[in-house]
């Protein structure tokens, strides 16, 4: 498959902002979006610890339980993971109000520039409004400057405890 | 075959003061008989008791932490076995109560009981022990040594429902109870109050 690869989304920027944050472990099932850019570069990066997992769900759970070890994790999941694990997002993150971090990656997300509200997939489309019903805070990330907030926002959900939802548009260059 | 809360009194007679994770009504009749503040109760989603043992089992590498799945739970979460598996935690021990209902969901059988056997899944899926009891008087002896191996250990538990002890949900999905268990934790793990 021939990925559209963008020019101003940098996979290692992403793993900068996730080492500032002090993440130290990436829970990942691979998704087509960011596997080339940052799964498979996070797995050969020393500083951070990779737990493939068959199922998002698990990776919600696994996250959960590192947070209450005061150990900082990111859930890296494709839109459609995301999309099955609403019962344990909604549970564990959102009524439990744990820091679950997860970068959603948007499978299909047209390159044109436009919104992800407006996109001609349905899967995509709905997941903004399902975040906005849960009350889950979301973040487009799209480009270096939504990049050099990443790490900033992760240190926030951990301050709060409160689950935050990446949403990654394009693919990221692997260098 | 053996009752569930004998075989949990078996363990806690062991297991006194370590993590445990549970699931339902393993977990309900758990902390009647084992009441104590590293109970992780708040798994939240039915499935994700062995999930969430492993993120704690991988955040304190140097505390054991004991899970107490259900058999509808784990067939919900299959994977996780082979996450388990590959991930590798060695302070990691899995139970699972086989009593094949989906128990305090109406009591409705499991799926394709008579030929289930968890204990091979997690043999093939990489835990390093498995076993697997349905008598007391074979289970009993064998805990002090099943606590001490390296894990990930599975033990597959052939249960009947014993004492009908209270399914206190209230309880278990409390933010009191989350709170209870974050400071036991903290105060182990870093020997403080945070």
């Amino acid at each position: 498959m021939t990925a559209n690869i963008s020019a101003t989304l940098k996979g290692p920027s992403i793993i900068s902002a996730l080492n500032d944050a002090g993440v130290q472990t990436v829970v990942a099932l691979p998704d087509i979006v960011t596997c080339s850019g940052l799964l498979w570069p996070l797995r050969e990066d020393p500083n951070v610890r990779l737990i493939p997992v068959c199922k998002e769900d698990e990776g919600v759970s696994i996250c959960a339980g590192l947070s209450y070890c005061n150990q900082r994790s990111v859930l890296l999941i494709q839109h459609t993971g995301f999309l099955d694990s609403i019962n344990a997002i909604r549970a564990i993150a959102v009524e439990y109000q744990l820091p679950i971090v997860m970068l959603v990656g948007l499978q299909g997300m047209e390159s044109d520039g436009r919104d992800p509200l407006e996109s001609d997939r349905l899967g995509i489309r709905i997941v903004q409004p399902i975040c906005e019903a849960m009350k889950l805070t979301t973040y487009l990330v799209d480009d270096d400057v939504s990049v050099g907030k990443l790490s900033a926002r992760i240190e926030q959900a951990y301050e709060l405890s409160q689950p935050v939802v990446f949403l990654i548009s394009q693919h990221p260059s692997a260098d | 075959m053996l009752r569930r809360d004998d075989a949990l009194k078996a363990l806690a007679a062991y297991y006194t003061d370590g993590i445990a994770v549970g699931a339902y009504q393993g977990i309900f009749d758990w902390m009647q008989i084992r009441p104590h503040p590293l109970n992780y109760l708040c798994t939240g989603a039915m499935g994700q008791a062995s999930s969430h043992g492993l993120g704690i089992a991988l955040g304190a590498p140097n505390e054991k932490v004991v899970v107490l799945d259900g058999d509808g739970s784990l067939l919900m979460n299959l994977g996780s076995l082979f996450t388990i598996g590959h991930a590798a935690p060695g302070n990691l021990v899995h139970f699972v109560m086989h009593n094949r209902t989906y128990e305090v969901n109406g009591e409705f059988p499991i799926l394709d009981s008579k030929i289930l056997q968890f204990e091979e899944l997690a043999r093939i899926a990489g835990y390093r022990h498995s076993f697997a009891f349905g008598d007391i008087a074979d289970f009993k002896p064998r805990i002090k040594h099943i606590l001490e191996l390296e894990g990930p250990v599975f033990v597959n538990l052939h249960v009947k429902p014993g004492e009908s002890y209270p399914r206190d949900y209230v309880t278990i999905h409390s933010s009191e109870s989350r709170s209870v268990f974050r400071k036991a934790l903290h105060a182990r793990l870093f020997g403080n109050q945070q």
